[in-house]
């Protein structure tokens, strides 16, 4: 059973904020972190190498910096990881990111099952991984709530759709994307983070690929184009409540009757 | 699409130093008298607009397609189990509004089995064509079949625009029928607009932060959207409509999967913030134990729900079913309370449109009050208790 997880490094904060007066981003600290939804898909992953055998390994997409990232998912107990790194690859929507990352993975190795998080909390688009398994030509499933059995080269999962669970079976090879709450990931192990040898993590770029036409990857290869960026409209139609606690209490209480809450 | 270029000679290392400072992503490096851009590069060009010239963004030539091709904004109907999912209702009212601006039809595209019920009603909010996929194959949601069933509506018809439920079954099935016709995808907007020339303005929070991008599909069709439940507002039904249903053929290769559905179970009910006419949310600066139960309490005597944001669920203090934002529910209910929230992009994209929004908190300064409809600047822990013994009292 190999098993190969995408993760994602995000900011550590999701307080950027545009200076009105000048448009810039302003930049509060620039830690980043292993996106949270994907420490779930690690720890799937390493659960189902612990049961039935094989290896994880873990994908990633970024700059050099992002190896970070896979060296976390190394000390959680993942095998080898791989870094996508390349300006090339700059400025990829949801289409160009996933293209990639297929592009990528099908470099990296052979795998039975690809694993994704939720999604990430700095896109929020939950779309990468459906993406990457039409790429992949492999069944997806998402919102997958728990894995039954893995037998005779199927999967048996439970999916949460909408008003309903669905307890399916699908072959393997096959992506899925797993909810938050399917387990509590482990700690990373600080002995095993000291001692990751140079070789455990690979980059590739643009001409590790098998398709090398630049228009594929990056803004060249992305479908949508964002034509601008601004703050957040504010709304102009709003009333200031002031005083001491007990006449803002007041306030409030009237505004309820008002609007006959109470 | 394009790239950036850096204007060698035009270099000096004080330019160089502040273009650094100009890049929210930390993608510009100046070593040794050499500047340039990594791949943490996001192409929000930022540089080029505030960079002194150092930066430019060279257009690659786009192979420009025939717009005129494509037509209609259509909706995907999620009529999974036989019944229509609200948000495909509010979803056809948008459409008709940005199929008017270039006067394109309005499609709806329903694809599972024993759908007459279904069509009829698409047709009587709004759609002026119902394409039906009705296979006993389709009974259950399965990735490939719906996907091969979508690809072919799209061959056949080219739809300008489509529009999809952020459900969890749209969230599977716009990634994979919109990688299949290689073609953008803008998840979870909440704004919708058209152009005269049939580009789709897509508006959603962007980049993790407190920022919103304008993204259009300027180059390939059919241009994919999502969009939550509750974002937009349901259509008043006709009595008499006009539009058609058409039947499509579905072939055996449309049908095939390599995923077996064992059983489907109703999910235990819940609370579901998103049916909740009143919400009490809180935030960090409610996240104590006596607040909290204040906030319960609060939300008792109002006949609604409470909910969090998203740090509060990461904390363990709430589920996530409680969540609003958007990588929980989004909501919109006549009144929402929200205490000690700060106000994050991600958390108001997922309330913005509620009918009254009230807000408490310490800091006046506060996102939170750039939505609100009423500001409450103080200290919630002051101000919730004597609010309670107030509602108490009468």
């Amino acid at each position: 059973m190999n098993i190969l997880v995408c993760v994602k490094q995000v900011p550590g904060s999701n307080n950027v904020e545009v200076d009105p007066a000048t448009g810039v981003l302003k930049r509060n600290g620039i830690q980043s972190k292993i996106n949270p939804y994907d420490l779930y898909g690690i720890e799937t992953a390493l659960c189902l190498a612990e049961q039935y055998g094989g290896n994880v390994d873990c994908i990633t997409m970024g700059p050099p910096q992002a190896k970070a990232v896979i060296n976390e998912t190394i000390a959680m107990g993942a095998s080898h990881g791989a870094v996508l790194s390349d300006r090339k690859f700059a400025g990829a929507d949801v289409l160009a990111t996933a293209y990639t990352l297929s592009q990528g993975i099908q470099k990296f190795g052979e795998y039975d099952l690809i694993i994704c998080g939720k999604q990430t909390t700095d896109g929020d688009t939950a779309q990468v991984g459906a993406e990457i398994s039409e790429y992949l030509s492999i069944p997806n499933v998402s919102n997958v709530l728990s894995i039954d059995e893995i037998k005779d080269g199927h999967i048996y999962v439970t999916a949460s759709l909408d008003d309903k669970n669905v307890k399916m079976r699908v072959s393997l090879p096959c992506l899925i994307s797993v909810d938050a709450d399917i387990n509590t990931p482990r700690l990373p192990s600080y002995k095993i983070k000291k001692n990751i040898s140079d070789n455990a993590v690979e980059f590739f770029s643009f001409n590790d690929f098998d398709d090398q036409d630049e228009k594929h990857y990056g803004l060249a290869g992305s479908a949508t184009q964002v034509e601008r960026i601004f703050p957040p409209e504010k709304n102009d139609n709003k009333y200031s409540i002031s005083g001491t606690s007990d006449e803002q209490a007041t306030a409030i209480f009237e505004l309820l009757r008002t609007k006959k809450m109470i | 699409m394009g790239k950036l270029i850096i204007n060698k000679n035009l270099v000096t290392e004080e330019k160089a130093l502040s273009l650094i400072k100009i890049c929210p992503f930390n993608a510009i490096t100046y070593k040794d008298g050499s500047l340039d851009i990594t791949s943490a590069c996001k192409m929000c060009k930022m540089c080029v607009k505030k960079g002194q010239g150092l930066v430019d963004f060279i257009e690659d030539d786009v192979k420009e397609i025939d717009k005129s091709l494509w037509r209609g904004v259509c909706v995907y109907a999620d009529c999974s189990g036989g019944k229509i999912h609200k948000v495909t209702l509010e979803l056809l009212g948008k459409a008709r509004e940005l199929a008017n601006v270039i006067d394109h039809p309005v499609y709806a595209i329903a694809i599972g089995t024993n759908l007459d019920e279904c069509a009829n009603e698409l047709l009587r909010f709004g759609a002026d064509k119902v394409f039906v996929y009705d296979d006993p194959a389709f009974a259950d949601f399965r990735i490939e079949p719906y996907t091969s069933a979508f690809c072919d509506f799209i061959d056949k018809f080219k739809p300008s625009s489509i529009l999809v439920g952020a459900t969890n079954l749209g969230r599977q099935l716009a990634p994979r029928v919109a990688a299949r016709c290689r073609t953008g995808l803008t998840a979870d907007c909440t704004v919708l607009e058209m152009k005269k020339n049939t580009d789709l303005v897509q508006i959603r929070p962007a980049f993790g932060g407190n920022i919103m991008a304008q993204i259009i599909t300027p180059a390939t069709r059919p241009q994919f959207c999502t969009v939550r439940y509750k974002v937009f507002t349901e259509p008043t039904p006709m009595d008499n409509p006009t539009g058609k249903i058409v039947n499509m053929t579905v072939t055996d290769k449309m049908t095939m999967s390599a995923i077996d559905v064992i059983k489907s179970f109703a999910k235990p009910k819940d609370i579901d913030i998103a049916e909740a006419d009143v919400i009490v949310a809180v935030g960090r600066g409610a996240a104590s134990d006596a607040i909290r139960q204040q906030a319960e309490a609060l939300a008792n005597m109002l006949g609604g729900v409470v909910a969090c944001t998203r740090p509060l669920v990461e904390e363990n203090i709430f589920d996530a079913k409680h969540q609003i934002g958007l990588s929980g529910r989004t909501v919109k209910p006549k009144l929402i309370i929200c205490l000690g929230i700060s106000g994050a992009v991600q958390f108001a994209a997922g309330m913005k449109s509620s009918d009254c929004i009230v807000a408490v908190n310490t800091c006046n300064t506060a996102p939170i009050f750039d939505i609100a409809h009423y500001c409450v600047v103080g200290d919630v822990a002051e101000i919730l208790p004597k609010l309670i013994n107030k509602i108490k009292g009468e």
